[in-house]
């Protein structure tokens, strides 16, 4: 079978990383080969895999030898738990340099050494936060990622990213072969979180892949740099990764998203109670005018 | 324009616009016009200064290339770098012909190449560090540089480093004037805007540098600003200005200095040649310093002793009387001039397309010799360009701004002028259509052009190319009807 390749997106801290990690763990236990392309200058995206702070990243190792030509690579690859490999991009500190041509650079590297030639069954690339800019749309142009998984939860700005990021698919789906294949809510526990990612997933036309419930156990693992499955491979929070594991592998429903407007968004925030019906006659109002009225 | 009327010119730029889609034509036609001197306004007859078209081969340049190509480079005693990828430099090193004396790669830098040779890790963890370690070896291996400027090249700004703290720190750490240039490639619609920024920098950076010097003065205290010494046109002008009993204090940026520019606030007159690319600095200098400045023009005699006369005016009756007697001593050499070439240019058709200046300032020299410009134009002049412009051609003569390709050979093709006087892209099209072609920006590696002195090579430059006898051998020898014919083809060819 053809290797599947697959991004993960979502709001900033949503826990796409995380969630990364431990499904990628829970396919990994399921027999299948995977690979890990991180692709966040922050070059967290492997760290529960190979137990370590960050992975030397492909853009400073190309930084040190003077190239990218210069690197191997066996330089960058780095195999963790499960037999998982690991990438990572890497890219500037905050505020210099342009990182979005890091992920260009790093994903052109990996994809002219081969990384993808061998006997893969996945690829995950784990994205920044927001595609701010062209670098960070690279992983789901050129006939890269066929699939995109959104992370996300019940709160108003992760669903907010949630439906930009199916505006830039749309985008590419047009000219390419990508799909949304689903959302995977990252519980945050608010009330009827289930039924308003389902409800969202229906308006976007896809599907709320799983429901990951929030627990404890996750931060445990975390803090000893591990994922859930390698750190107490008989939990709950283990079998929901699992679960959610196999629904990935399992998974048919590619589609093309139908984005909704920013009304039809505060409609849905309001119809769960995320948002209060909004009052015209407070807008621009400061709280000295308040007073007086 | 002598065989055309103002409706025919009309009709020209007509059926020239014909060839074109609705959009582009619409916006082509703003900037194609016959000149009417009646209007005050250029802008009642021609747009300028504005966005090219998509696909139309215009034939401008950057804001890299007005900043770091015109308006620095030629300051000679600093180093200039190309901060980004590595071709932007090299393919506009020593290309415009500043001359300028001085000991290269150890007093002055003019012909040299500095880059910081942009790679792709540059361009992701950002290119500041390289650039001060840069700076350092330069001031290293070149220790009598005066100082250093960043021209930034399209990536720079792309991925926002930050040159301004660069260029602070390294000023204070070698005492010397490092000097940040947003000139980004893609800011603005042609090298226009590269010529602001680059004013903009010698203002921030450069002319309050010594205000609080002494310095001892006299009242004739002149600059020389905008004359870029192609072929050594500045030094030609100097020696007028001198001989007059002015004292130039300053010249730049042709054969300039950091030290000319820095002393340039405590002159009496500051006398621009180049209003387009300089007329930002002397504005601010009027406002900060209230010195004045007036614009000249050292082309063919008749606008030398109008200007000489003209600059002569603001100071005393001594310098009014030398002016004089200037003109007085050129006069012999510059009607041998004319009465040598006159005789074989009488008559004959100019087509001008240039930068800023030129395309009305070159008109009297060419109407000295008894030629006509009958069509000009400019590749990025405003609409203050075009106000002088009007008065210096005569109704109904050909007017395009930023040119392109296609309505450019259509003119021609159509005015069948005898000299076409444009740059280096322009060059081989044309004398392929069997049109005599002079290059107009580097003066075709002659010059220089400037004052008597240059009046003279212009005119045997002008000869040389309207007359060369290779405009006669034009057809193959076997496509020939028959030999008596061929010296008539030739003659109204």
């Amino acid at each position: 079978m053809a290797t599947r390749q697959c991004a993960i997106y979502g709001k900033g801290g949503i826990g796409k990383s995380t969630t990364t990690q431990n499904l990628v763990a829970g396919l990994a236990e399921l027999g299948k080969r995977v690979m890990i392309v991180g692709c966040d200058p922050k070059a967290d995206s492997t760290r529960l895999i190979l137990h370590s702070k960050a992975q030397e990243t492909i853009m400073q190792m190309a930084a040190d030898a003077g190239s990218v030509e210069d690197l191997e690579l066996e330089d960058v690859l780095k195999v963790g738990f499960g037999d998982i490999k690991c990438v990572e991009s890497g890219g500037p500190e905050p505020g210099v340099g342009c990182a979005g041509r890091g992920v260009i650079t790093a994903i052109n590297f990996l994809e002219e050494e081969g990384a993808y030639e061998e006997d893969l069954d996945f690829v995950f690339y784990d994205v920044l936060g927001d595609v701010v800019c062209g670098g960070f749309a690279m992983p789901i142009r050129e006939n890269k990622a066929q699939e995109i998984y959104i992370v996300c939860s019940g709160e108003m700005m992760a669903m907010y990213a949630a439906n930009n990021i199916a505006k830039g698919i749309v985008k590419y789906a047009s000219s390419g072969g990508v799909r949304l294949a689903g959302l995977i809510c990252n519980s945050r526990n608010t009330a009827r979180e289930d039924e308003l990612i389902m409800e969202l997933a229906r308006q976007l036309g896809t599907q709320m892949i799983h429901f990951v419930p929030r627990d404890n156990i996750v931060q445990r693992a975390e803090i000893r740099r591990m994922t859930v499955i390698e750190y107490d491979p008989k939990s709950g929070q283990a079998d929901e990764y699992r679960t959610l594991a196999q629904k990935i592998i399992d998974n048919q429903m590619f589609v093309v998203p139908t984005p909704i407007s920013m009304d039809e968004l505060e409609d849905l925030l309001m119809e769960f109670g995320v948002l209060e019906e909004e009052d015209e006659s407070i807008v621009g109002k400061t709280a000295a005018d308040e007073a007086v009225a | 324009m002598s065989n055309m009327t103002l409706e025919e010119t009309k009709a020209l730029i007509q059926e020239v616009l014909e060839a074109y889609p609705d959009k582009a034509r619409k916006d082509r036609a703003k900037h194609l016009a016959a000149n009417d001197q009646s209007v005050e306004q250029s802008k009642k007859c021609i747009i300028s200064n504005r966005k090219s078209q998509p696909g139309v081969m215009t034939i401008r340049g950057c804001a890299y290339a007005g900043s770091k190509g015109v308006v620095w480079g030629p300051i000679k005693d600093m180093v200039h770098i190309s901060h980004g990828p590595v071709g932007c430099g090299a393919y506009s090193r020593a290309g415009r012909r500043n001359y300028y004396t001085g000991h290269t790669g150890v007093n002055t830098f003019g012909t040299m190449n500095f880059t910081s040779d942009f790679q792709e890790k540059d361009i992701v963890f950002g290119g500041d560090k390289k650039l001060e370690k840069l700076i350092d070896e330069i001031e290293q291996l070149f220790p009598l540089v005066k100082g250093v400027s960043v021209q930034s090249e399209c990536p720079i700004g792309l991925i926002g480093d930050d040159i301004e703290a660069v260029a602070k720190k390294k000023t204070k750490e070698h005492g010397k004037p490092v000097v940040p240039v947003r000139c980004e490639g893609f800011r603005g619609v042609s090298q226009s805007l590269g010529h602001h920024i680059a004013n903009d920098a010698i203002r921030d950076h450069v002319l309050g540098n010594r205000d609080d010097q002494a310095f001892e003065s006299t009242p004739y205290d002149v600059a020389i600003i905008g004359d870029y010494n192609i072929g050594g046109d500045a030094w030609s002008s100097r020696i007028l200005l001198e001989e007059m009993g002015l004292r130039v204090v300053a010249q730049w940026s042709g054969d300039g200095t950091l030290p000319e520019m820095e002393l340039t606030p405590k002159v009496k007159l500051n006398l621009i040649h180049c209003y387009r690319s300089m007329n930002y600095i002397s504005r601010y200098m009027e406002e900060k310093y209230s010195i004045p400045w007036m614009e000249y023009n050292f082309f063919g005699p008749t606008k030398i002793a109008e200007s000489l006369r003209k600059i002569a005016a603001f100071f005393d009756e001594t310098i009014q009387a030398n002016a004089e007697k200037v003109i007085e001593k050129y006069q012999a050499e510059y009607e041998a001039v004319i009465a040598k070439y006159r005789p074989r240019l009488e008559g004959k058709k100019v087509m001008l397309y240039v930068g800023g200046l030129r395309p009305r300032h070159v008109i009297g020299a060419y109407e000295d010799l008894g030629m006509e410009v009958v069509g000009t134009g400019y590749e990025f002049a405003h609409n203050d360009d075009y106000d002088r412009t009007i008065k210096e051609v005569d109704n109904a003569t050909l007017l395009y701004d930023d040119v392109t390709g296609y309505e450019f050979e259509e003119f021609v093709k159509r005015v069948k002028p005898d000299l076409i006087g444009s740059g280096i892209k322009e060059k081989y099209i044309f004398q392929k259509m069997g049109v005599p072609f002079r290059q107009m920006h580097s003066w075709d590696y002659s010059g220089p052009y400037h004052g008597y002195d240059g009046f003279a090579i212009f005119a045997r430059d002008m000869d040389m190319t309207v007359n060369n006898p290779c405009w006669n051998s034009m057809q193959a020898p076997w496509l020939k009807p028959a030999a008596a014919e061929t010296e008539a083809t030739a003659a109204s060819a």
